[in-house]
């Protein structure tokens, strides 16, 4: 009998710290450009030093481009990650994810909808700019109370149910994104297919930079609340309710930490899919399925699988690039399928 | 006797009220309606119940499928909303206590458990603490006693750091019982607990629930089809048919030749034991 302390939390954190940290780093080295590891330590201890100035050009650029980049891909896995954790234990499916239950394609209708809205509205700067993330928010919502009522059955949460209405959705609503975007300028229309694959190179101005940041940390901090809780949901909603778990609560605060979690990732890189699906199963495996432990290293474990996915799709047909999305689907695909197989076996 | 269970027992002595022939369960003229739309009549109605129980007292719940066992186990756990009546547990209405503290003082085993990641076997029974905790905790060397000796209660310490997916029924659900042990509860529910067990595991599990009830002074009511061994281990027994309270009282005064064969649709003979305990023997064939 060993139950989880803090210490324990805390040095398991530390080391997934750490290996992000390092995954960082070499995102940073790696790239269409390359830099070497001395010169890369070099000029970040300049900039922390705060003589920016020295800094020879070349690696301006990449703390400048490279940079936002990987903060970008830490926010946005750690979000989607964190995600699923949630949905997963709270529809009791391990298969669940934002990508497989549609929540990613609502985000992305009510991100393409708020882009579309928004230069007809006449908004003042501050609310245009996190007009879009909002939109992906709202249609997130939307989606996963769409998909929640389709999967229940006589007042129960049906797994297989549920997963065949998230896939409904995802198709109805991947209809209505094809139907959006035709009726966009056509110089638009790559731009938009490619973040709709999933992309990381759109970097948030410093206002949304901001409140991608709070958003991200208020809603983990939400969703981390309810650890407990999470655990006992696992083994249903009755036995949590005997337990002493407020269910109707830790639902719809989950729900909704969880779709504003997918709303901003979606709003500011496009539906990424698999992460929020492999990431929490892998962590499982290594850590066990105390949320306490399991929703900060899905955030960690998410992080770093997207920055190493969004380096490779950077480097691997450079001087192009891919849409990360690509990458994560063409690595996460065949492991979903194991995984179902598995779990029908 | 640790500290743990020392405090667990004052605190249920401390309970119980004023006497100890106070009863501590009582559920008053409960009823019940379901129907899957309001606007549709009621597929299934429980008509007014009573009972009580004291401290220390095992009640059985008894009758054929659809008779409306589970959903009266329901209404006394708090679950569900009675239609009219009420269920009060030492003076306090179920349904309306906070969930945490209904968690405190009800427990409740379940006709299946499902996990849907596997856990081990103390992992499992710590869950019974939560109640005790806030939002997010981390266990105290006090939980992890209680954890432990809720499981030496069933004897099933070995099981401890077994994976639940990999120990078998019996053993299972003796884990699940130390789960809810772990709550400390007042009152402990069990959903046909026999369920899924083979003949042995089924007397062991029925004569544990007796030594508890007896030990830690829990009120106990479970809901089962096995006529023999609710003749054998409980207090009292509620019959239920088609939604309807046919008879309250000790086995050997509710089982009757007569009743149960209308109640069960089949022939049987009752036959009382050496020890006061009535036995029924099915007689196949003969109806």
């Amino acid at each position: 009998m060993r139950p989880l302390t803090l210490g324990r939390l805390l040095f398991q954190c530390a080391i997934l710290g750490a290996i992000l940290f390092c995954v960082m780093v070499l995102a940073l080295k790696f790239g269409a450009v390359h830099v070497s590891l001395y010169g890369l330590g070099r000029d970040l201890l300049r900039v922390l030093m705060g003589k920016s100035t020295e800094i020879s050009s070349q690696y301006n650029l990449i703390l400048n481009l490279r940079l936002p980049r990987i903060l970008l891909g830490v926010l946005v896995g750690a979000s989607l990650s964190v995600a699923g954790t949630s949905f997963q234990a709270l529809l009791r499916n391990p298969l669940a994810d934002p990508y497989v239950l549609g929540v990613s394609h609502g985000a992305a209708v009510g991100a393409i909808l708020a882009l579309l809205l928004e230069p007809r509205l006449a908004l003042s700067p501050e609310i245009a700019s996190v007009f879009t993330p909002i939109g992906g928010f709202i249609g997130a919502c939307v989606a996963i109370t769409a998909v929640y009522f389709l999967g229940r059955r006589e007042g129960r949460i049906d797994s297989n149910t549920l997963l065949l209405g998230g896939v409904i959705t995802a198709s109805l609503l991947s209809a209505i994104i094809l139907i959006l975007l035709t009726t966009m300028p056509s110089s638009n229309v790559r731009g938009m297919a490619y973040w709709l694959m999933g992309e990381l190179s759109a970097v948030p101005s410093k206002a949304l930079g901001w409140v991608l940041r709070v958003g991200f940390l208020l809603a983990a901090a939400v969703i981390y609340m309810t650890a407990s809780d999470l655990n006992l949901l696992l083994s249903g909603e009755k036995e949590a309710m005997h337990l002493g778990v407020d269910v109707r609560r830790v639902r719809i605060v989950v729900y909704i930490a969880a779709s504003a979690l997918t709303g901003l990732a979606v709003a500011m890189s496009g539906s990424i899919g698999y992460v929020g699906l492999l990431v929490p199963h892998v962590m499982r495996m290594i850590f066990g399925s105390d949320h306490r432990i399991l929703v900060p290293a899905s955030a960690f474990g998410g992080a770093i699988a997207l920055v190493m996915a969004d380096t490779l799709a950077r480097t691997i047909a450079a001087p192009s690039e891919l849409p990360v999305g690509a990458i994560t689907a063409i690595a996460g695909a065949p492991l979903f399928i194991y995984l179902l197989r598995r779990r029908l076996a | 006797m640790t500290s743990a269970t020392r405090s667990s027992s004052s605190r249920h002595a401390a309970d119980a009220g004023p006497g100890t022939n106070e009863p501590r369960l009582s559920v008053e003229q409960v009823s019940y309606a379901h129907a899957p739309n309001p606007q549709q009549a009621p597929i299934f109605t429980l008509e007014a119940t009573s009972f009580q129980a004291k401290a220390g007292e095992v009640v059985a719940i008894l009758g054929p499928n659809a008779s409306g066992k589970s959903t009266l186990l329901q209404i006394i756990s708090g679950a569900l909303q009675p239609l009219s009546g009420r269920v009060l547990l030492n003076g306090f209405v179920t349904h309306n206590l906070e969930p945490r503290i209904r968690g405190q003082r009800i427990a409740m085993v379940q006709q299946e458990s499902q996990l849907l990641f596997p856990s081990k076997a103390w992992e499992f029974v710590m869950q019974g603490r939560r109640p005790y905790g806030k939002s997010l905790r981390f266990e105290t060397e006090e939980d992890v006693v209680i954890a432990k000796n809720a499981l030496a209660q069933v004897s099933a310490e070995h099981l401890s750091d077994r994976w639940m997916d990999q120990i078998s029924g019996g053993e299972k659900q003796r884990v699940i019982l130390a789960r809810a042990l772990a709550q400390q509860p007042l009152l402990l529910l069990l959903d046909e607990p026999t369920l899924h067990l083979d003949i042995g595991a089924q007397v062991d599990l029925l004569e544990t629930l007796h030594r508890l009830a007896r030990e830690n002074r829990y009120s106990v009511v479970v809901v089962t089809h096995e006529l023999n061994l609710v003749g054998e281990y409980a207090d009292q027994v509620v019959l239920l048919q088609k939604g309807k309270c046919l008879r309250v009282g000790a086995p050997a005064a509710v089982y009757q030749r007569d009743l149960l064969e209308q109640v069960f649709q089949t022939q049987l003979s009752v036959e009382m034991g050496s020890n006061g305990r009535p036995r029924v023997i099915i007689l196949p064939g003969s109806g």
